[in-house]
C-alpha cells in the first residue's frame, strides 16, 4: 500500500488515510474562514480563502446595511461594490459546498462581515484546529479571528457592531495596542 | 575525442575526472521547505548542479477561463537559469528557445506525475531555478521539483526521479556533469517512476549504435532508483522533524 503524499497517517478503525503536513484549505460547512474580495461579479463576489478554488459569497447570503429583510433587487446588484470591493477582507462562514469542491460562503450573522483595522497573517490550514469558537477577546488587548483556512486575523478589541458589518472603523488606533498585535504577531510567526 | 589537454575522461583504472566510478552518482543534498510564501519549496545540489524548485497550487485559474479541459488541473512550469549559473553570463535567464523546450519538458513529466484528476479546474504552477548548471540541469530540476510538490502536499502517482547516462569506450557512464557532456560522448537523459520502473521522459543528445541502448538504459534507471531512495529518505526525515516540532505524535 503506497500514499501519494508524504504526512502522518492518520487511522480510524479500517480507513487509513494520510494526512500531509501542508496543504490548501478544504473546507467543511461550518467553518469560520478569513477571505479576500477578488472579483466583484453579477449577483456574487469571488473571495480568496487558500483553497483550490475561489469560494463564492453571493449577495443573498450577506447582511444589507441596517439590517434590513428584503428581496435583493437590481439597484442592489449595482451597488454591490458600495459594500464590498476587490482587496477587501471578510470574515464569514461555508455554508454549503458546490460539487466542483468550491465553497459558499454566508455573512449572516453579526459577528462576521467586512474587516476594519488589524493583521492579517497567513499560516498553513493544517495547524489551526477545529473548536467551537473561533473568534477569541484576549486578556491582553486584543481580539483574535481563527480562520479554518490558515488566515489568522488581529485587530483591536471593539465593541459590537449594530450595522451588519459593514462600516468599518477607521480610528486611530493607539500605540499600546498595536503593539499588543505586533506581539502576537511575532508569537504566532515563529 | 577522449584525451585532451592531458587528462581523460575515464582512465585507467576506471575512474572518472572527479574521481567517482563509472556507476557512481554525484554526492547528493536537499533541503525541503526552503521558502516560506511558496507551497512547496526544496533545494537540491547533485554534485556542483544546483537548482531551487517552488510549486504555487493548486489555486484557482485567475487569468483565463477559457481553458478547455475541465477534469484535469492545468500544470505550468517555468525553467530558468540565473544568469551566474553557467560559466559564461547569461544575457537571458528564461524566455529563449532553450528553456521553452526544458519547460515543456518539464510540464510533460510532471502532468503524467500529479494526479491530476483531483483538481479540477485549478492551476499548479512549478517554478525551477538553476543557480549552478554543471550538467544533468533537467535531472536536477526534475528531482527538486518533485522534492516540492511533496511538500507542497500534492498527491503524486509515485516520485519522479531523472538522471543521465553517456557511454564512454564502452562503459557506461552514470549522471554526467558538464565537462563529460560537452567532450564526451552521447547523452541520454532519462526520467521515470523509480518504483513501477515506468519511462515519463527520454532525450538523447547524439545518436549512438542501437546495441548499446539497453545497457546505457539500464544503468540510468538505475541511477533514477538509487536516486529515488536518497529523496525519500531525505523526505522522512523532513517530514519526522516537521511533524514532532508541531507535535504530531503526541495527538
Amino acid at each position: 500500500l503506497y500514499a501519494s503524499v508524504a504526512g502522518v497517517v492518520d487511522r480510524v478503525n479500517k480507513l487509513i488515510s494520510v494526512l500531509p503536513l501542508k496543504t490548501r484549505y478544504n473546507g467543511e460547512i461550518g467553518d469560520v474562514v478569513v477571505g479576500r474580495i477578488v472579483e466583484v461579479q453579477q449577483k456574487r463576489w469571488r473571495v480568496d480563502t487558500n483553497s483550490r478554488l475561489d469560494s463564492i459569497l453571493a449577495l443573498a447570503s450577506v447582511n444589507l446595511p441596517g439590517g434590513e429583510l428584503r428581496r435583493r433587487g437590481a439597484e442592489d446588484e449595482l451597488s454591490m461594490r458600495k459594500y464590498l470591493v476587490e482587496g477587501d477582507l471578510i470574515s464569514a462562514e461555508v455554508q454549503n459546498i458546490y460539487h466542483d469542491g468550491s465553497l459558499s460562503l454566508h455573512t449572516r450573522s453579526l459577528k462576521y462581515g467586512k474587516l476594519g483595522q488589524g493583521c492579517l497573517i497567513k499560516v498553513s490550514p493544517s495547524l489551526i484546529k477545529r473548536r467551537k469558537t473561533h473568534f477569541h477577546q484576549l486578556a491582553c488587548g486584543a481580539s483574535v479571528i481563527l480562520g479554518n483556512n490558515g488566515f489568522i486575523w488581529i485587530s483591536p478589541i471593539r465593541g459590537e457592531d449594530a450595522e451588519g458589518g459593514f462600516t468599518q472603523n477607521l480610528e486611530v488606533v493607539p500605540e499600546a495596542e498595536r503593539e499588543a498585535i505586533a506581539r502576537l504577531r511575532n508569537v504566532i510567526l515563529c | 575525442v577522449l584525451r585532451m589537454a592531458g587528462y581523460e575522461l575515464l582512465s585507467d583504472q576506471g575512474l572518472r575526472l572527479d574521481g567517482r566510478k563509472p556507476d557512481e552518482l554525484r554526492q547528493i543534498k536537499t533541503r525541503l521547505g526552503v521558502f516560506g510564501q511558496a507551497d512547496g519549496s526544496a533545494y537540491i545540489e547533485q554534485g556542483n548542479t544546483k537548482v531551487l524548485a517552488a510549486v504555487y497550487g493548486p489555486h484557482d485559474m485567475r487569468e483565463s477561463r477559457l481553458r478547455p479541459n475541465a477534469e484535469k488541473v492545468v500544470v505550468n512550469c517555468q525553467y530558468s537559469m540565473a544568469v551566474f549559473s553557467t560559466g559564461e553570463r547569461k544575457r537571458r535567464p528564461r524566455g529563449d528557445k532553450k528553456s521553452l523546450e526544458m519547460s515543456q519538458h518539464l510540464k510533460q513529466t510532471f502532468e503524467a506525475t500529479i494526479k491530476t484528476e483531483l483538481y479540477p479546474r485549478s492551476q499548479i504552477d512549478i517554478f525551477v531555478e538553476v543557480l549552478q548548471a554543471d550538467g544533468g540541469n533537467y535531472c536536477a530540476c526534475v528531482n527538486a521539483a518533485t522534492l516540492a510538490l511533496v511538500d507542497a502536499g500534492i498527491p503524486l502517482k509515485d516520485y519522479v526521479t531523472a538522471c543521465t547516462a553517456s557511454l564512454m569506450l564502452g562503459t557506461p557512464l552514470v549522471d554526467i556533469s558538464n565537462l563529460e557532456a560537452t567532450t564526451g560522448g552521447p547523452e541520454l537523459t532519462l526520467a521515470a517512476h523509480p518504483r513501477s520502473g515506468q519511462i515519463v521522459l527520454m532525450e538523447m543528445s547524439h545518436r549512438f549504435h542501437i546495441d548499446h541502448l539497453p545497457e546505457v538504459l539500464d544503468v540510468a534507471l538505475e541511477g533514477c532508483k538509487n536516486i529515488y531512495t536518497i529523496l525519500d529518505k531525505a523526505v522522512r526525515r523532513h517530514v519526522s522533524n516537521r511533524g514532532a516540532s508541531i507535535g504530531w505524535d503526541k495527538e
